[in-house]
């Protein structure tokens, strides 16, 4: 475990040391970010309109029996934009395109692509990982911040049409307003950025690490979903009383 | 005249003093000597399992040793820039053509990555080199529409693209038909004469070895057993290297 743990800081320093190449590698930067927006887009969407949706379900009668109703949409607004919008999305992105990569990087690394690539001179760092994780870190909080917007309308939706919790969109949004400034949505956005560089790291590290054939794939790409999401799930926490504290 | 007096002009030197390579415990390599020329065509037989594709692997620095070292024009595989000075390139078993790039990108990818050439130029020499090989107009064909043959081919473009000073082969010609695999061994010669670079090839295909090797070192659980020219292998009296090069199927 330290090993892999060792090797990870490892793979991040050199990746961190190639960013100057990112100009020169910025065709497959692009084709990065289509990847990661294309496949993940619409799904983000759907998520988080119900994330924000259950949120105001399960909150909305508490606080409307305590005649809380009006701050339903600054708590929804929170939580969306502090939590549940980063974490969710997060873990949603480690499953579709952390595996992807993985996936992918593992396979050419079983059939000898990424020795082909070392024998042209050509860094795997640079050729492969560069690209994915500046991708990845542009992607996830720019998908983030469609997860906010749409969550928030969810919450509205619910809020406003379900009977046993009926606050209009008015008041709904109006406390939202008054309740989110934008340390909240960069709170969130910090969140979803190291998020981003932790699901980058470990599944190219999982894929550079594969041995064996297709079962050493699948292996790969069970550690790298399963250990993305352990650990963002561990930061997150150290990254909320980071957070609280300032 | 010999090939390797011949073609002494872009090659580079080889040697390999004392190598030695253990897998989980398990020693593959025991303390290997080699050295092979400029513009020398060398061949490594021997049998399955014996080191030759961990020893090709150390020559171009996918490996590294517990003990010994690899010279590439004299100067250590593991010095800075060492790839940079000397261009190498390596003809895998399996072409190891990247799987996501059409064939004319992976023909391209080093001179594209290196900026060695714009794009009008490396779109010329791919199409050039895939005509040596005989794949004219399969640039924009994905690696997994080729047969086995083509990406060997293929596989031996992208390494003409390089223009190298070294060119390694890993079974060149297994899984091949005889024809394809004359083929390939001429293109082996061929790729000499055109670059006069230094080859060295990995294979157990005898007639391949004595065809078109200047040099042949016969490897045995991982030592290199014996040296020499085609003729002085033939006539070596060690009985394992007998037993390899007279080994003939007998129907029951």
């Amino acid at each position: 475990m330290f090993h892999d743990i060792g090797q990870i800081i490892l793979l991040f320093w050199r990746t961190l040391q190639s960013l100057p190449l990112v100009w020169r590698h910025r065709r497959k930067v692009f084709d990065q970010l289509f990847e990661i927006g294309n496949a993940s887009l619409f799904m983000s969407c759907v998520l988080s309109l119900f994330i924000g949706g259950v949120l105001a379900l399960q909150t909305g009668p508490l606080l409307v029996e305590r005649g809380l109703g009006n701050v339903l949409g600054g708590m929804v607004g929170l939580s969306m934009c502090k939590e549940l919008g980063p974490v969710m999305m997060a873990v949603l992105i480690a499953g579709r395109i952390g595996s992807a990569m993985a996936a992918e990087i593992g396979s050419m690394t079983v059939y000898q692509e990424i020795d082909a690539l070392r024998t042209m001179n050509i860094n795997p760092v640079h050729y492969l990982v560069l690209p994915r994780m500046v991708a990845i870190c542009i992607a996830l909080p720019t998908l983030v911040i469609f997860a906010i917007l749409i969550g928030w309308l969810g919450g509205a939706v619910v809020a406003a049409n379900n009977h046993l919790i009926s606050v209009p969109y008015q008041t709904y949004f109006s406390n939202l307003e008054n309740l989110v400034g934008v340390g909240d949505l960069a709170n969130g956005l910090l969140k979803s950025f190291s998020f981003a560089v932790v699901i980058g790291i470990v599944s190219c590290h999982q894929g550079l690490q594969t041995i064996g054939g297709p079962r050493g794939i699948g292996r790969s790409v069970t550690k790298a979903v399963v250990n993305s999401i352990v650990m963002i799930l561990i930061l997150d926490y150290f990254l909320t009383r980071m957070m609280i504290n300032l | 005249m010999s090939a390797t007096s011949q073609n002494l002009v872009r090659g580079v030197r080889v040697e390999v003093r004392g190598l030695r390579k253990s897998f989980n415990g398990v020693e593959v390599l025991h303390g290997v000597d080699l050295r092979v020329e400029p513009g020398e065509i060398f061949v490594i037989m021997g049998p399955s399992g014996s080191g030759k594709s961990v020893l090709l692997k150390h020559l171009i620095g996918l490996e590294t040793p517990d003990a010994g070292e690899v010279l590439i024009g004299g100067e250590s595989i593991e010095t800075p820039g060492v790839m940079d000075r000397h261009r190498m390139a390596m003809v895998f078993q399996s072409g190891a053509l990247l799987n996501s790039l059409t064939v004319g990108e992976n023909l391209g990818l080093y001179l594209w990555e290196h900026q060695l050439k714009s794009e009008p130029e490396i779109a010329a020499i791919v199409a050039a080199k895939l005509d040596l090989v005989g794949l004219k107009g399969m640039e924009d064909r994905m690696p997994n529409e080729l047969s086995g043959g083509m990406k060997k081919r293929a596989s031996i473009a992208r390494a003409l693209v390089m223009e190298p000073e070294l060119i390694l082969y890993d079974e060149p010609t297994s899984e091949l038909d005889p024809l394809m695999a004359v083929t390939i061994g001429q293109e082996i010669v061929n790729m000499r004469k055109r670059l006069h670079a230094t080859s060295i090839v990995v294979s157990h295909d005898r007639d391949l070895a004595f065809g078109i090797a200047d040099r042949i070192a016969i490897m045995h659980h991982g030592r290199i057993l014996c040296v020499g020219s085609a003729d002085e292998i033939r006539a070596t009296a060690n009985p394992a290297i007998q037993e390899f090069l007279n080994a003939t199927f007998k129907p029951v």
